[in-house]
């Protein structure tokens, strides 16, 4: 009789189904040339889910699952981790690297998983009238050139006539992203735009700086990753430039891209998409996660830039997967409903406060149209031992970066055939 | 003078200075190479290691800290005392002289009399081991670097080239003493291997390694010193190059920069090592000041390794490499 009882409920236990994990993916780069920005990028999104599970029970009710899969930047492992790691239910993939994006928005299209690329990847696909599985809210590459210069407008009384701005760029696709819309900018504000490109890793930029010292720009923007930022810092203070007129992208402004370089980094200005702080959500994760022996690092990455951005795009995600809930009404989402919760995801001050980290981000609103959000930036200085914010969160020129978006688009869905998303939908 | 002139000087003795900076990175390649016929792959991962070491005992980090941590659940990451400069550096040299040991002893030893491709493969595998050892033991962040090297501008050639041209040259210090040290390291090498006991058996062992053995030379022994010494010089590049960059994975990287210079120079002559890398970082200066803005730019990887390839079509074995005969 017991061993019926047993087979009983061993059989009714089988029959009903298992809450499934919420799976999501972390194609991270704990190795290679660029773990420095990968490993507390990765640290804060892993740690973020972790404390949904520890302190929340998970998303409605679903414990949240993270796979890692280490690509160190390279877009072919980049392209390995997204198919080895699909069939997991995969719901949403983060690849940190435009590269790897670029190689996975037919893929992830065709497979109908979403991709957040968060600050990075393809710019045009704001437009989700032709993108519809890729999102790059909160900001993409087009605002933060748009942002810059909208800063040193504002700094210019509102004039950059005449004034020479140099581009110093990691020479890949993450690296030349900005260019077209820097030389609309130029055009529409009267400044020259010249550009320097530096190879893969960028350990040489000796040429580069030499140039830069005869030209003598009054800014030199730089889009850099990696090792190109210590580098170009430390250069930069070779020959001394003014440091507050040498302003980086918001990968080019973590606090291992200006230490190396001593207080010769000191005024030295970057882009950040999100704030920074003593975030309340900190000391959750350092109770539920770091105490409790369960963080994916040390724990010593806490709290710093990069950390901070992994742990706003877990955010993010699982903002976006309790939308996806309350769609569908069901707990157990699929790949399809988690693009409808990101595409219905409403980002707003009381969200914000309510999980722990208030204005960490600009307000938002995601549509079938726009995939893009507000494309809002803060700038932020470099006082020697921390980053100082030093503007509110400031917008880009809209009137410039939505045309380009749209051409660049339309080109993409007439060379793939596309047609419109939102109306069909 | 005309304008365009003047600067195409400064890049030029810029250009030098890279140089210098490469050759540093191929002189380990020449050392083993010379003596034991293997192309040694590692030896970048060499330079990235053995400066992270130097970073790792100077701040007094706990080596194998993580895993230590993981295994016991102890949260150890550093002993509590900072080692000065020199110390640091005395200790790593004794690292690698360790880890030249552990190569020999583990790993060569029983691959003599192999195809130089087999050591060749080795020697990659090495590589691959040495950086994962290296994330294990001190982490994948990127360390400051401080042993007291002068950086920055260097003002008196700044004034005194404004005084003659009306245009002051920028020379970075760091390139400065990178040049000094290069010159001691060679001028050591070169006394070392004539005027002492154990540099006159690396001759011999380079020369014919039966008429070596056949003298009671140590092949053993002689290996170790080549590698020992290779792990010297790898550390010397992985503190210039990391005083620019600070200690990280990039380091390893540096070795694809020594590539054309040893083509250029040959890889068993100690001063093509230097002339190469003096060429190639002229040549790549010059270049990019020149055509570079035309074609977009960034041409100095590859613009390195046209060169050599030019260099090789008219002289094989590279400017002071040993021409091979095989009769057949």
């Amino acid at each position: 009789m017991k061993k019926l009882a047993t087979m009983a409920i061993a059989g009714a236990m089988a029959a009903s189904p298992a809450l499934a994990d919420l799976v999501f993916p972390d194609l991270s780069y704990r190795t290679g040339p660029y773990a420095a920005g990968g490993i507390p990028f990765s640290d804060g999104y892993q740690d973020y889910m972790t404390l949904l599970n520890q302190r929340d029970g998970g998303i409605g009710g679903v414990m949240t699952r993270v796979v890692e899969c280490e690509t160190a930047y390279n877009t072919e492992r980049g392209v390995e981790c997204y198919e080895s790691t699909k069939g997991e239910g995969a719901l949403v993939y983060q690849p940190l690297s435009t590269g790897i994006t670029y190689q996975l928005i037919p893929r992830a299209t065709a497979d109908g998983i979403p991709l957040h690329t968060m600050g990075y990847g393809r710019t045009s696909a704001a437009n989700g009238d032709v993108f519809s599985h890729v999102f790059n809210y909160p900001a993409n590459y087009w605002d933060a050139a748009s942002v810059i210069i909208n800063q040193l407008l504002e700094e210019n009384d509102g004039s950059l006539e005449g004034q020479t701005i140099t581009l110093l760029y990691h020479n890949s696709a993450y690296g030349r992203e900005p260019i077209r819309t820097l030389e609309t900018l130029a055009e529409m504000h009267g400044f020259e735009l010249s550009q320097l490109a530096v190879d893969h890793p960028g350990q040489e930029q000796g040429n580069q700086w030499l140039t830069i010292r005869r030209e003598r720009p009054d800014y030199v923007v730089m889009w850099g990753w990696g090792v190109m930022n210590q580098v170009a810092i430390q250069e930069a203070a070779n020959i001394r430039f003014p440091m507050e007129n040498f302003i980086g992208n918001w990968w080019a402004g973590a606090e291992h891209d200006v230490e190396p370089a001593g207080d010769a980094a000191i005024g030295y200005r970057a882009l950040n998409m999100n704030v920074l702080g003593d975030l309340p959500v900190f000391d959750d994760i350092q109770e539920h996660v770091i105490d409790a022996g369960m963080a994916a690092g040390d724990g010593t990455n806490l709290g710093s830039v990069l950390y901070t951005r992994g742990m706003y795009a877990a955010f993010l995600a699982a903002e976006a997967a309790r939308t996806a809930q309350e769609v569908h009404g069901v707990a157990e989402i699929t790949p399809a409903m988690m693009r409808d919760g990101m595409e219905a995801l409403v980002i707003d001050n009381a969200l914000m406060e309510a999980r722990g980290m208030p204005g960490i981000g600009p307000e938002f609103a995601v549509s079938c149209e726009d995939h893009g959000g507000t494309g809002m930036a803060r700038m932020q200085q470099w006082d020697g031992t921390t980053w100082v914010t030093l503007t509110d969160f400031i917008a880009p020129d809209d009137s410039v970066t939505q045309p380009l978006v749209m051409e660049d688009s339309a080109q993409f869905a007439a060379e793939n055939n596309i047609s419109s998303q939102c109306s069909e939908s | 003078m005309p304008d365009q002139l003047i600067f195409a000087m400064e890049v030029t003795v810029n250009g030098l200075l890279n140089g210098v900076m490469y050759a540093l990175v191929a002189l380990g390649f020449v050392l083993i190479f010379k003596a034991s016929g293997i192309f040694n792959y590692a030896q970048g991962v060499m330079a990235l290691f053995a400066a992270m070491t130097l970073v790792g005992i100077q701040d007094g980090r706990v080596p194998f800290g993580h895993l230590i941590n993981e295994i016991f659940g102890t949260d150890i990451h550093y002993f509590g005392w900072e080692v000065p400069a020199i110390l640091a550096i005395l200790l790593t040299v004794v690292v690698m002289i360790a880890f030249a040991w552990f190569v020999q002893r583990f790993i060569f030893r029983y691959l003599v009399g192999q195809e130089p491709i087999i050591l060749f493969m080795a020697t990659i595998g090495l590589a691959y081991f040495l950086e994962g050892v290296s994330d294990l033991m001190w982490g994948s962040e990127i360390r400051n670097l401080d042993v007291g090297l002068p950086q920055g501008i260097n003002d008196a050639i700044d004034r005194a080239t404004f005084d003659i041209f009306g245009y002051g040259f920028f020379i970075d210090n760091l390139d400065i003493a990178a040049a000094i040290i290069a010159a001691i390291l060679v001028a050591g090498l070169i006394a070392y291997s004539q005027y002492t006991k154990n540099g006159r058996a690396m001759r011999a062992v380079a020369d014919d390694h039966q008429a070596a053995l056949s003298v009671g030379i140590s092949l053993n022994y002689v290996w170790i010193l080549v590698w020992s010494l290779a792990g010297i010089v790898a550390l010397v590049a992985g503190i210039m190059w990391g005083a620019k960059s600070g200690v990280q994975f990039s380091l390893s990287l540096i070795a694809l920069k020594a590539l054309p210079v040893l083509m250029l120079g040959g890889f068993t002559s100690i001063p093509g090592a230097i002339v190469g890398g003096l060429i190639i970082g002229v040549g790549e200066a010059l270049f990019e000041f020149s055509i570079g803005p035309l074609i977009g730019g960034a041409t100095e990887n590859w613009f390195a390794y046209v060169l050599a390839l030019v260099f090789l079509v008219f002289r094989p074995q590279g400017l002071f490499g040993e021409k091979i005969i095989e009769r057949v």
